[in-house]
């Protein structure tokens, strides 16, 4: 057990019971989480991406429900446990960053407030030291005036404030890991910049890992270590984000960077990949991607292609299975 | 050639305040002055047949609202819009009014708002055509079919409700109605911001294609730097509503003048750049009703000085003419 | 802000199950949720048995109550499952003083019962939502004035609404007329007092819907504004307009009632259910308890049918809780 490694996650499936079907908006997803590193879960919507985060979190609505697998945090199991030692674990070892901070935090409580009973909750500190470190966690996310903003409430900050303060709300309890769902989607392009810094500044210094969830390729080249694709539920790509980007192999990750309008603003078409990424009550048999990949072998639409390594990564297509070189 | 016309699409100072004073019972009794915001002020530009004008933004900056006055849908407090010579807001008849009309189209962000539900697909696509009298009887629907293939669609998919396609097919829905009225001039207000990136690309291409097809003329608004990129000829970079820097889409990424379209330009995600941490951003903007002096980027501007925060800057050239900059610090 | 955080709301749509996936109402949730409600099957049963047997009353009914002709004061206080010693005449539920039999009379009171009833809604519905729709499309003082309007309305109970306008419409017609005129009179009253409800709801989601790009796209291409508010909003409206009006009908029927018993409703003439209530309220204590029991038997089985299928609609189609 290598004890670098803080969260993994085993063959995990979430089933959606529906009058009509069995839905799996995750179908069978493997993939760990070291300490101290970033690790980006990319997919467009509808890839279960979220729904990930959720069942590590032991948020998933009924009647949705973790159907098998594993998800282990520090080699414990964490999937199967009731909800009262959830509240041990949630706030104090993964905190969450979400996307909207207006529903992050309780707009009827002062910022302080909330600041003050996370950490209470989690550390034995007494009233007047927390409030202290409320203080110095709403300086360190870089909150001008702190001492004297620790007393507004969520509605008189601006959005990239917000979204600083859930993230010290996140940091409070000093967790090892953070879950941060499309954090900065619903800011600004000047404020998502500075709130990616200081996220990747504050989870480096902390070594606190940290799982971004995001369908923005951009961000994940910049602020992530390694980087986990999804489609359709599946993991189809994992490796270090420097070689997934600049070399993507599977056909559905090579397609979705050449989408991307090019940093360098070359001319000439985009390139399209043709569809639209499937229906959970309609996902093709066999590899997910076939209907639209432009490699698409018979097989690919008979067997599904299980997540093997290739050269340092882990990749989900029969193209890959048989040599290391790229037919 | 030489350019004897006037532009397409001519804005001249265009302005647009908003009052959003406490009705005046409440004003009375409770001493509260007058608020306005002012969303855009002294907006100028102008857009050739088959260019992409984009206007490039973040929140506050005023672009839907400057787009929403290009198409008629209000009207603005100062300035004006000219559509081929023809005052946009002046007094018109009814015909020339509706004939005015047929000639400019929008495309919306939200492609689960800008269909209505409750009509067919073909029925939606029709109505322009039926409103303006185009087509008759088996005309309408024919001209329909054309128009769901032309862009990408079926025929038979005029029988179904909107809310049997995805994202990226109600944009080409959307798309399929204001071409149905045969316009010259479309205004797409982020007609992709809502879409995944491989469907995206799907329907910047078609809107390219089409422009070429038909002679289209866009202004396209965005707040994503690396699209403006691929679909613009000229960009036009929008602060608190007011314009500080123009320029053709070459120049502007290999030399951006003003401070804020540098921090843009930085801040931007980049898929080539790893482990990058934007340097320039700072700041957030500020509350519109309650704007800087002078000049209102200046309380985040990296080189700001002390006239700065006096004056408002006047718009100079740069490059020949093709860059057109309001900033008391932009340099050649 | 608004147009970065609606991306991804917007985008979790398409990966959520098509409800459309088969055609159909028979497949649809509502159906399925109808089904498996035991107690609703029953209501909307009942409900259904009663609306029949009002409809069908003039061939159901053994005997013509209100043809004086027809009447033998011999048959009067008739106990119920009996023939009358004096004429042999077998009446189901008995006869009360005058007679009548009671099943016909209930089933003729059910008629106007429901009619009125029914009646009330459809023209509540009506008023309500053009009302409504004009507020929300226009608002300004439009919306103001009719919001006042209804507001003072509001402060009022409807029973005292309803009489008051049912005082001015009897004053106003002449008295031959007045029997005929009282089922029109009562069926307005009623009405008056129920649009509210309708308005107010169809003005909000009116002021919701008119802020849709579908509206502005219907703007760019020159449509009045009476057709964009009928073709493009009314339709997008109209969906708790169901719930309202199932819930306006068990209000109205019990208005009538009500008002009827009061003895300012339907005359003994053309008599509902209410009316009879009150006719046999006076015979309790003199031992005749059937021509009070059935039709109050009655009126509470068409009351809470029509109620509980109201309840459970507007508990099925709130998207909220889904």
């Amino acid at each position: 057990m290598n004890r670098d490694v803080l969260l993994e996650v085993v063959n995990l499936c979430v089933e959606i019971p529906t009058r009509d079907a069995v839905l799996r908006p995750v179908d069978t997803v493997s993939f760990e989480l070291r300490r101290g590193e970033i690790l980006g879960v990319v997919g467009e919507s509808g890839a279960g991406k979220s729904m990930c985060g959720s069942a590590i979190m032991g948020l998933i609505d009924p009647p949705g429900q973790i159907a098998s697998g594993k998800i282990l945090l520090s080699g414990e199991r964490i999937d199967n446990l009731p909800e009262s030692a959830w509240r041990r674990i949630r706030g104090k070892r993964i905190g969450m960053v979400f996307q909207d901070p207006l529903t992050s935090l309780n707009p009827l409580m002062r910022v302080g407030d909330q600041l003050v009973e996370t950490i209470r909750t989690h550390l034995p500190l007494s009233a007047s030291e927390a409030r202290r470190r409320a203080v110095e966690s709403l300086e360190e996310v870089g909150i001008p005036a702190a001492a004297s903003r620790i007393d507004d409430y969520p509605h008189q900050f601006s959005g990239g404030m917000r979204q600083r303060v859930v993230i010290a709300l996140a940091l409070a309890a000093e967790p090892e890991l953070i879950i941060a769902d499309e954090p900065t989607t619903a800011l600004d392009v000047s404020v998502q910049a500075q709130i990616m810094a200081l996220l990747k500044d504050l989870c480096h210094r902390r070594r606190t890992a940290v799982m971004l969830i995001t369908h923005d390729m951009g961000v994940i080249a910049e602020a992530t270590d390694r980087v986990a694709v999804l489609y359709a539920g599946r993991v189809v790509e994992i490796g270090k984000t420097e070689d997934v980007l600049a070399d993507p192999a599977h056909p559905y990750t090579r397609g979705l960077m050449a989408s991307t309008p090019a940093a360098d603003g070359s001319d000439g078409r985009l390139n399209q990949i043709p569809g639209a990424m499937p229906n959970l009550v309609s996902i093709p048999s066999g590899c997910a991607f076939n209907p639209r990949c432009d490699q698409v072998e018979a097989r690919c639409q008979n067997e599904r292609p299980e997540l093997r390594s290739w050269k340092e990564r882990s990749l989900a297509c029969w193209r890959y299975s048989e040599s290391e070189e790229v037919s | 050639m030489m350019m004897h016309q006037s532009p397409f699409v001519q804005v001249s100072d265009l302005g647009r305040d908003f009052d959003l004073s406490a009705p005046l019972l409440s004003r009375l009794l409770e001493g509260v002055p007058k608020r306005s915001l002012t969303a855009a002020s002294g907006v100028s530009f102008s857009i050739e047949r088959g260019e992409t004008f984009a206007l490039v933004g973040e929140s506050g900056s005023g672009k839907s609202t400057i787009g929403k006055m290009l198409v008629g849908l209000l009207e603005p407090t100062s300035g004006g819009v000219t559509i081929d010579g023809k005052d946009l807001f002046g007094t018109l008849d009814k015909a020339s009014r509706m004939a005015l009309r047929r000639r400019i189209q929008m495309i919306f962000q939200n492609p689960y708002a800008s269909l209505n539900p409750r009509w067919r697909v073909g029925d939606i696509i029709a109505e322009p055509i039926t409103a303006f009298g185009l087509a008759e009887g088996k005309g309408v629907q024919a001209r329909v079919s054309q128009l769901l293939e032309q862009v990408g669609l079926n025929a038979k998919d005029a029988k179904k409700y909107p809310h049997e396609f995805s994202g990226g097919q109600r944009q080409r829905i959307a798309i399929a109605r204001a071409l149905a009225s045969e316009p010259e001039f479309i205004v797409c207000d982020e007609p992709t911001s809502a879409l995944d990136v491989s469907v995206q690309s799907q329907v910047l291409n078609l809107m390219r294609d089409l422009q070429r097809e038909l002679g289209l003329a866009y202004l396209f608004i965005s707040h994503d730097l690396s699209v403006v990129r691929y679909m613009a000829d000229k960009i036009g970079v929008l602060y608190l509503g007011e314009l500080v820097e123009v320029a053709d889409r070459d120049t502007l990424f290999a030399k951006p003048r003003h401070p804020y379209t540098q921090m843009l330009i930085d801040a931007a995600p980049r898929i080539d750049a790893f482990g990058r941490t934007a340097e320039r951003a700072k700041g957030e903007i500020p509350d519109p009703i309650d704007r800087p002096s002078g000049c209102s980027y200046h309380p985040r501007c990296p080189v700001v000085e002390d006239i700065c925060r006096r004056t408002a800057p006047e718009a100079q050239l740069f490059a020949d003419g093709r860059a057109l900059v309001s900033c008391h610090r932009a340099q050649e | 802000m608004t147009d970065h955080s609606e991306r991804i709301e917007i985008n979790s749509v398409p990966a959520e199950v098509s409800e459309k996936s088969k055609a159909g109402w028979r497949n649809s949730d509502l159906w399925f949720s109808f089904k498996r409600s035991p107690v609703i099957v029953l209501a909307a049963l009942v409900f259904f048995i009663l609306v029949a047997s009002a409809v069908f009353a003039p061939v159901l009914a053994p005997y013509t109550p209100f043809d004086p002709a027809s009447l033998n004061l011999m048959n009067g206080f008739t106990a119920p499952l009996a023939s009358n010693e004096f004429t042999g005449d077998y009446f189901l539920l008995g006869t009360d003083d005058q007679g009548r039999d009671m099943l016909s009379t209930i089933l003729y009171g059910l008629r106007v019962s429901l009619f009125v009833g029914i009646t009330a809604v459809l023209f509540a519905m009506l008023l309500g939502v053009t009302l409504g729709l004009i507020s929300g499309y226009l608002g300004g003082w439009v919306d103001n004035v009719i919001m006042r309007v209804a507001d003072v309305q509001m402060t009022f109970p409807s029973i005292m609404v309803a009489m008051l306008l049912y005082g001015i419409g009897k004053g106003i017609i002449p008295p031959d007329l007045r029997d005929e005129m009282a089922i029109w009179v009562l069926i307005v009253s009623i009405g008056l007092s129920e649009w509210v409800q309708f308005a107010r709801t169809v003005r909000g989601a009116t002021m919701v819907e008119k802020e849709k790009e579908y509206v502005q796209a219907g703007h760019l291409i020159g449509l009045s504004r009476v057709s964009i508010m009928v073709r493009h909003i009314l339709p997008n409206v109209m969906g708790p307009v169901l719930v309202i009006a199932t819930i306006s009908l068990a209000l109205a029927i019990i208005a009538e009632a009500t008002l009827s018993f009061l003895g300012v409703g339907a005359p003994k003439t053309e008599p509902s259910l209410g009316t009879l209530i009150n006719v046999g309220r006076q015979f309790i204590l003199s031992g005749e308890w059937w021509i009070l029991l059935f039709p109050s038997l009655t009126l509470l089985a068409l009351a809470l049918s029509v109620n509980l299928f109201g309840d459970w609609l507007r508990d099925v189609l709130n998207p909220k809780l889904r």
